[in-house]
């Protein structure tokens, strides 16, 4: 029979978007609030100033937040309803599995993306450019997090080593970078600690993009680069190494 | 006639543990195949090894002459599988989880909500067809999963247990679909319930501590016992003397001999004109399964 690949894409945003959305409205609600909870705090411990700032952070944010999140609804859907394997024992294969995965939980960030879009139009002053700078980084960080939370989730055999991974993925790629504040906040050896994180780049390019630091063209080609070779090895990572079929 | 072949296939999870040892199979893909042994004797093992989402540690498998390793692929095309423990998606309707995995299977939407609605029909289920999976019982819930097989275009069926928490009306009808499916499709079964492999079955694998010890239809496993007949005695047969068989202990008071036809007759008459309670029956697969799996009780002469 001739499979249609659109349809194998979009089994996984029903599934994992808008039939959880739909049937489940409080997901809808928890979608909408989170961003915004770090946003609203920068903004008020810093009087106000931050709150352009909070703005491009909460946009990266969202990404990078749900991007991981497919780890935890992969872990779940894999080992809690065995549906993983009901998929690998059938025509889709993991990379149509990711793939549709990695849209569905761009769906689900949706409703959250469209408020911070018009707080950005509102409160940023942004350039074309600007905009295409950061919307590239945004899609970046989100390549980055869907790939390492895919990776990751066809690890798992349990909900508890999920939990664990999502810990440390959410570590490294929200905690430690200064995502809604200024890099230049934080004391100098630290700093090197920060660029660890492939988020401190996406969040460097989106604040230089709108005016709130200012990097040479050197180190903004170098931002860009770097984060494109995270992109592509993760990317690389979750596509040939992830354990796909169980050992 | 296409097969599915197994050659020294084993595997082993930990160092010390084979949970598979080098099974050698060859089944032709049609009808029902079931697999039946006791817990932990490496059924699930196997069905995942076949059906592509486990690697074997060593040996090899073939479906119509693909390899499970290196052909996975190809051998995906054609198989859907139901593993034992598999549950619907709480947050979806049967509707919805039924035609999610066939939009998978690269279905239209629109097919997608056809076939799921005839398998709901197929099932019996119609009237859950647009509740929450979360809200159904453990049996529609394991219904749901076994439509999603049968609505597909699969030719190769994986059914991990599918009856299991079924009750007996439920049961009976999943029995008279897939009666009706196995002439189109091949189906790899595995089930505790030996009444249903042999209803359903026209070949019986009996896996014990991850060996295969025997493969075939319900006569096939008979003869290859040795004594196709069953006598059962209320009480002890201290006294007889039995020239050829084998003595178990019966699970409710009985003592059970497994002998030849021959000597069925001989000891029947003994028995009559002892007055003594007994029963002669050929053999079923529950015998076939306690002969091959229980350690002995009574010695064999
Ligand atoms: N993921 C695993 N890791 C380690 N050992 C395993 C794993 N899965 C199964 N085993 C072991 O392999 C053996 C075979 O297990 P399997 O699940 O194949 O048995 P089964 O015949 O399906 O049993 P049941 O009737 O209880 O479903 C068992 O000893 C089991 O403990
Ligand atoms: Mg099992």
């Amino acid at each position: 029979m001739k499979r249609n690949v659109a349809s194998q894409l979009l089994a996984s945003i029903l599934v994992n978007a808008v039939y959880a959305m739909k049937n489940m409205p409080v997901m809808l609600i928890n979608t909408l609030l989170t961003p915004f909870s770090f946003l609203i705090v920068i903004t008020f411990i810093s009087r106000g100033s931050l709150l352009g700032v909070a703005i491009e952070g909460a946009l990266i944010m969202t990404m990078v937040s749900n991007g991981l999140g497919l780890q935890g609804d992969l872990s779940h859907l894999k080992n809690d309803m065995k549906l993983q394997e009901m998929v690998v024992g059938s025509p889709t294969s993991a990379t149509i599995y990711l793939t549709g995965m990695a849209i569905s939980e761009l769906i689900y960030a949706l409703p959250a993306l469209i408020l911070l879009a018009i707080l950005a139009v509102l409160f940023l002053s942004l350039t074309p450019f600007g905009i295409i700078s950061i919307v590239g980084a945004m899609v970046m960080i989100f390549i980055v997090s869907v790939a390492l939370g895919f990776f990751f989730s066809t690890l798992t055999a349990d909900v508890i080593q999920s939990f664990a991974f999502g810990g440390m993925l959410s570590t490294i790629l929200s905690a430690l970078p200064p995502v809604y504040y200024l890099i230049t906040y934080i004391p100098m050896p630290f700093r090197y600690l920060a660029y660890i994180s492939p988020t401190t780049y996406a969040a460097e390019i989106a604040q230089n993009a709108a005016g709130f630091i200012n990097i040479s063209t050197t180190n903004l080609v170098l931002d860009w680069s770097i984060l494109a070779v995270f992109a592509v090895v993760f990317l690389f990572i979750a596509i040939k190494k992830s354990r796909w079929v169980d050992i | 006639m296409p097969e599915i072949i197994c050659k020294n296939l084993s595997k082993r999870y930990d160092k010390d543990r084979l949970a598979l040892d080098k099974i050698n199979l060859s089944l032709k893909l049609n009808g029902v195949f079931s697999l039946i042994g006791r817990n932990g004797a490496g059924k699930t093992t196997l069905v995942r090894i076949l059906s592509t989402t486990l690697l074997p540690s060593a040996g090899s498998a073939y479906i119509d002459g693909m390899n499970v390793m290196s052909e996975a692929g190809k051998i995906r095309e054609r198989i859907a599988v139901v593993p034992q423990e598999a549950r619907p998606i709480g947050w979806m309707t049967p509707k919805e989880m039924i035609s999610s995995y066939l939009m998978w299977r690269g279905f239209s939407y629109r097919e997608s909500i056809k076939r799921s609605e005839e398998a709901l029909d197929l099932l019996g289920i119609t009237k859950f067809a647009n509740r929450l999976s979360q809200r159904l019982s453990g049996g529609t819930k394991r219904k749901v999963l076994v439509a999603t097989a049968i609505a597909s275009d699969a030719d190769i069926i994986f059914l991990d247990e599918p009856t299991t928490g079924l009750d007996p009306i439920s049961r009976g009808e999943l029995w008279d679909l897939l009666l009706k499916l196995k002439k189109t499709r091949f189906i790899f079964l595995t089930t505790h319930y030996l009444e249903e492999a042999e209803i359903l079955a026209d070949r019986i694998g009996i896996l014990e501590n991850g060996k295969l010890l025997s493969v075939g239809n319900l006569h096939e496993l008979r003869n290859k016992m040795g004594y196709p007949y069953s006598i059962k005695i209320l009480g002890s047969v201290k006294e007889i003397k039995i020239n050829k068989g084998r003595i178990v202990k019966g699970r409710d008071g009985h003592t059970q001999i497994f002998t030849t036809e021959k000597e069925a007759r001989r000891l029947g008459s003994i028995l009559i004109k002892r007055k003594t309670r007994f029963s002669i029956n050929p053999v079923s697969l529950e015998d076939i399964f306690y002969y091959f799996t229980k350690e002995e009780v009574g010695e064999e002469s």
